[in-house]
């Protein structure tokens, strides 16, 4: 069978779409139940720490210059610096690292 | 604020989110570029989906020239995670917030847009969703484009570099409340804790990285919320 690259993309779209749209236009009212607001109130936290740790030890090409890179956007966010600083440093740390690698 | 303010402040917020963007979709536009697709097809993959890990396994499958049903069931399981931060969004409007505006926002639920959305202060503005969305999908796009245009145009080490900015981005918007309760800083520990477990254990690592996210979540949030229930 011959696939389309456009019918992939396509397929694609319409399921990633209706899994955002659904949520957000079917519940219209307030939750009342309070199990389920506690529930969603931690669901970012929770999310988030998943998507984080491990996934950012292999997020550069070495293992050693993420941790630099997990350590300085920790340090900085405990600092309360903005998303751009928080993001940057940790950037910024990976790229020293791997520099200072180099020469070794 | 007014409408404008809301969207200006989105845009801002968005910025940092379309740098870690770039450099993400760049990595995704070479191996875009690497199994055939064209820049101009793998920019509309971006344009349409705007999910890295929805896009990246959806390369798998027309790489494989997989089925077009298997492509909608790994779409539906590796971004179920969506369904997730939707419902929680859904909460942040106003009952009044039109069909219109919800099908506008639903465009941008992203892992990171979702983020900023859902940690504003009070109610959620959809300008304020479709100024980091426009800053953020800017960013997803042009670096696809330009990955699968010119992926060797960049030093590898900055792509490295790169690699951990949205990762980040993660690490500011969860750390902050986290610092001022407890609670919130037990969840992000546990979220850290179970997805370390849920990547190498026996088994558990069989799952995919989507299906892995959602179990955690749903655990750990479902937890929190048993120990920790928060009065509105």
């Amino acid at each position: 069978m011959n696939h389309s690259v456009y019918l992939y993309i396509l397929v694609m779209a319409a399921v990633t779409y209706a899994i955002r749209a659904l949520p957000l236009t079917l519940i219209r009212k307030e939750i009342k139940s309070k199990f389920i607001r506690s529930f969603l109130y931690y669901v970012p936290y929770a999310t988030l720490a998943a998507m984080t740790f491990p996934a950012i030890i292999t997020s550069t090409d070495y293992v050693p210059s993420a941790c630099i890179g997990f350590a300085a956007a920790l340090i900085l966010a405990f600092r309360r610096q903005s998303l751009i600083v928080v993001a940057c440093g940790a950037s910024a740390a990976v790229l020293i690292v791997e520099l200072i690698m180099g020469f070794l | 604020m007014t409408n404008k303010q809301n969207f200006v402040q989105g845009m801002k917020n968005g910025i940092p989110i379309c740098l870690g963007y770039f450099a993400v979709s760049f990595a995704f536009g070479i191996q875009a570029a690497d199994i055939n697709l064209s820049p101009f097809q793998a920019g509309l993959l971006s344009l349409l989906n705007v999910t890295s890990a929805g896009q990246f396994a959806g390369l798998a499958v027309i790489a494989s020239a997989g089925s077009y049903i298997e492509m909608a069931c790994l779409q539906a399981i590796v971004n179920l995670r969506y369904l997730l931060m939707s419902a929680a969004l859904s909460q942040k409007l106003t009952v009044e917030t039109s069909t219109i505006h919800r099908l506008g926002i639903a465009y941008g639920v992203t892992d990171e847009i979702f983020g900023i959305s859902v940690m504003r202060k009070g109610t959620l503005s959809p300008f304020f969703s479709y100024g980091a969305t426009l800053v953020s999908v800017f960013g997803w796009v042009s670096g696809t484009v330009l990955g699968a245009s010119a992926g060797a145009i960049l030093p590898q080490r900055l792509i490295s570099a790169l690699g951990i900015a949205l990762y980040g981005m993660f690490i500011a918007i969860i750390i902050p409340p986290a610092r001022e309760q407890r609670s919130v800083m037990i969840t992000v520990i546990a979220g850290m804790v179970a997805a370390t477990i849920f990547t190498y254990a026996p088994i558990l690592r069989a799952l995919t990285g989507g299906m892995r996210i959602i179990i955690v979540t749903v655990l750990v949030a479902g937890a929190a919320a048993y120990i920790w229930p928060v009065e509105n």
